[in-house]
């Protein structure tokens, strides 16, 4: 550990002199993010813009592939080499997986200048925290338990709502089901079937269960019989699902709600990029609904942590940078290309479409009711190895014919293995 | 002038004489580092504490504990015994089979040769695409033969957890097996004419003359040929990943993507660490005592 430090501050100190020897005034970021296609380019080309219209000098270093496992080796090889990056795209409890390696700048008088303790939500706040300090700032907020419902489908039942418990869900499907009509689109990816889970669990047992199962792992609640309850419940969803569905990418279903070959699809605000990049209009040609729950809401925010670096041009890069990210034209202008909400309070909504403005008001009423929750799936809750062995349990038993009574106890089992 | 035309022509007759020591010397060194000195610091991280970045604290054997722990883990190393077992063995049959029916002076050998040996070229990655598509049930094999009227055709192997592995067989039986026909081909050819003639003479069958005298003559191909695919099947990674992603949930899980899960996406350094010892640990049972036997058996020969 203290070997570790000393290498750290070397590098830092190393690439310190070789910086302030031809160090100018132009404030200077190395950004290293994975969002290289689609709608996410657009949106770090809408922040680059920024950051160059305020005058400052953008290093892009994108490193696609893996859904940011490759940008995460080059991270931690450019940190080990004293050479870290301005900002980096890292999320949820990464970030105090780094700041407890002392990698992270402190933001705190950006976030004093610009009033952050007051317009960004507080459970989003203790992620971007280390210790009471900022180091990181948050882009967006996508909401996780939503269902995307086709309404031809639905009515071809007499539905015209999303179901809006577990068991109208459960009855709406056997229904869809004797109609011939795949009830759920789904695919069987592990963090896909994490999503379906951490939805129902937050249905099934209400938020304060899931806090206490999913966030602070307590043994009590996840060998409880809420939670045979939910696997019980995941067992009847994976009934609802097509033959096909191992392996298949979540685009590939939320294309089978569009083009109607299946009714429903449980997934996070992305799908909606789906249907709107194909002319679709919410409310008439697909609706959106959160999962059954009691005024709950799983968010999975992306954000940019801040590593230290050094020399006055890239410091005064990263805090321009800071600011930028959380200001209230960025923050419109990216979650109109990214499909999320802005991860600031007060952002006008005229702008965005009928499902963000659901999200931006459930948002509130689930703060008031503290079911503002982070997403496990999603890496917003646990730590990866923790994260990873609840996502294996889960997956074993939506893809095998494990018993509720086998899951629960492995799901406890992995967990203290994990733990320790 | 004459010495120092003479110290030339020493110098470049000694430079001539370690030529070949010279040229090799860089790969030499950079693979005692790259690869024996990567191999050294993976077995201490898999006895240290890393997590998220490497650490030099010592865990003992916790690690390797934790790793055997772990039903995933468990269902990796079933899934290597299941995978290399089946592949290995249908490889060398269709191999040598194929190679059989070759050697028997054929019309188009080389052309047939070619389309055998062709799998062989195409990466692992785009094999697994293709026989993706093909056992996909609702894009592939099932859903044509559904077209065709066998409505009860069913081959659903990839999404299902207790047969996904096998698929992941046939696919590398297929890209593998051209390339164990062309080792068995070249052997075959390397068979003196004169035995067989005589085998003839003496009235022995074909088959017999096969299972008699060929085979056994050309085993040291066998060995070499297990050897080639045990470590294809120990490292297979990219196969899996393209063909069933590990899946249904982690059902079709080889060991080297076990690896890459642990340490690449769950800050698991020091399990990962582990299992890639553990995957060293299976090659060298198999290579250390096929090097042992090549390299006594070379002595006894010279």
């Amino acid at each position: 550990m203290y070997l570790r430090k000393t290498i750290l501050a070397t590098g830092v100190a190393l690439s310190a002199l070789a910086t302030a020897s031809f160090a100018h005034a132009e404030p200077t970021a190395e950004v290293l993010h994975w969002w290289t296609s689609g709608g996410e380019a657009k949106a770090v080309a809408a922040l680059k813009e920024d950051f160059q219209a305020k005058g400052g000098k953008w290093v892009d270093s994108p490193v696609a592939g893996g859904a940011g496992d490759a940008a995460m080796t080059v991270l931690r090889s450019r940190v080990l080499s004293g050479d870290a990056p301005a900002a980096v795209q890292l999320k949820g409890p990464a970030i105090q997986e780094w700041a407890e390696e002392g990698a992270l700048a402190d933001l705190n008088d950006v976030a004093a200048a610009e009033n952050w303790d007051d317009v960004i939500p507080a459970a989003i706040q203790d992620v971007m925290k280390y210790e009471g300090d900022y180091v990181a700032v948050p882009v967006n907020i996508h909401r996780v338990d939503w269902i995307w419902a086709n309404p031809t489908l639905l009515a071809k039942v007499g539905a015209d709502t999303v179901p809006t418990t577990w068991d109208e869900f459960n009855a709406l499907a056997d229904k869809l089901q004797a109609a011939g009509i795949t009830p759920v689109a789904h695919g069987g990816q592990p963090w896909q079937d994490a999503t379906i889970f951490e939805t129902v669990v937050l249905g099934l047992g209400g938020p304060e269960f899931y806090q206490e199962a999913l966030v602070d792992l307590d043994d009590d609640a996840l060998n409880s019989d809420t939670m045979k309850a939910v696997f019980d419940q995941m067992r009847k969803i994976r009934g609802y699902v097509d033959a096909d569905f191992p392996g298949r990418d979540w685009n590939l279903a939320t294309a089978m709600v569009m083009n109607g070959d299946a009714a429903m699809q449980i997934m996070g605000d992305w799908a909606k990029g789906e249907f709107l990049a194909a002319g679709k209009v919410p409310g008439k040609d697909f609706l959106c609904a959160p999962t059954p729950s009691e005024n709950g809401y799983l968010f999975n925010t992306d954000s940019f942590a801040m590593f230290n670096v050094s020399g006055d041009d890239k410091i005064a890069g990263q805090k321009l940078l800071a600011e930028l990210i959380v200001g209230e034209k960025f923050q419109e202008t990216f979650n109109l290309l990214k499909g999320s909400i802005p991860a600031r309070l007060g952002v006008p909504m005229d702008k965005f479409d009928d499902c963000a403005k659901k999200s931006e008001a459930d948002l509130k009423s689930a703060q008031d009711a503290g079911g503002f929750l982070p997403s496990m799936a999603h890496g917003m809750a646990l730590r990866g190895h923790l994260s990873g062995a609840i996502v294996d349990v889960v997956t074993a038993h939506f893809n095998s014919d494990m018993t509720s009574d086998e899951a629960v106890s492995r799901l406890v089992e992995a967990v203290e293995l994990a733990k320790d | 002038m004459g010495a120092s035309q003479s110290t030339e022509s020493n110098l470049a007759a000694s430079i001539q004489r370690h030529l070949s020591k010279i040229v090799v010397a860089p790969s030499f060194a950079a693979s005692l580092f790259f690869v024996y000195g990567f191999i050294l610091w993976t077995g201490y991280m898999a006895f240290s504490k890393s997590r998220m970045l490497p650490v030099w604290d010592w865990a003992g054997l916790r690690q390797y504990e934790r790793l055997w722990q772990m039903e995933r883990w468990h269902v990796a190393i079933e899934n290597l015994f299941i995978f290399g077992g089946l592949f290995i063995v249908t490889c060398l049959f269709i191999g040598c089979l194929l190679a059989v029916l070759l050697d028997q002076r054929i019309r188009a050998e080389g052309a047939l040769r070619t389309i055998f040996l062709y799998p062989m070229a195409l990466s692992f990655i785009v094999t697994g695409t293709v026989w993706k598509w093909l056992l996909n049930p609702g894009l592939g094999l099932e859903s044509m033969m559904h077209n065709l009227g066998w409505e009860s055709f069913k081959f659903d192997w990839l999404v299902n957890s207790d047969m996904a592995i096998y698929t992941v067989v046939i696919a590398a039986v297929w890209q593998a097996s051209g390339f164990v026909m062309a080792m068995f081909l070249a052997a075959l050819r390397g068979v003196d004419q004169d035995i067989i003639r005589a085998a003839y003479m003496d009235g022995a069958s074909l088959p017999r003359i096969y299972f008699g005298i060929i085979i056994p003559s050309i085993r040291p191909v066998f060995l070499s040929a297990i050897v080639v695919l045990a470590h294809l099947a120990v490292k297979s990674f990219d196969l899996v990943i393209a063909l069933t992603g590990g899946g249904p949930g982690y059902s079709s899980d080889l060991p080297a993507t076990f690896m890459y899960t642990m340490a690449f996406q769950r800050n698991q350094l020091g399990i990962g660490a582990a299992s890639a010892m553990m995957m060293l640990a299976t090659v060298m049972a198999i290579i250390v005592p096929y090097l042992y036997s090549e390299l006594r058996g070379g002595k006894k020969n010279g």
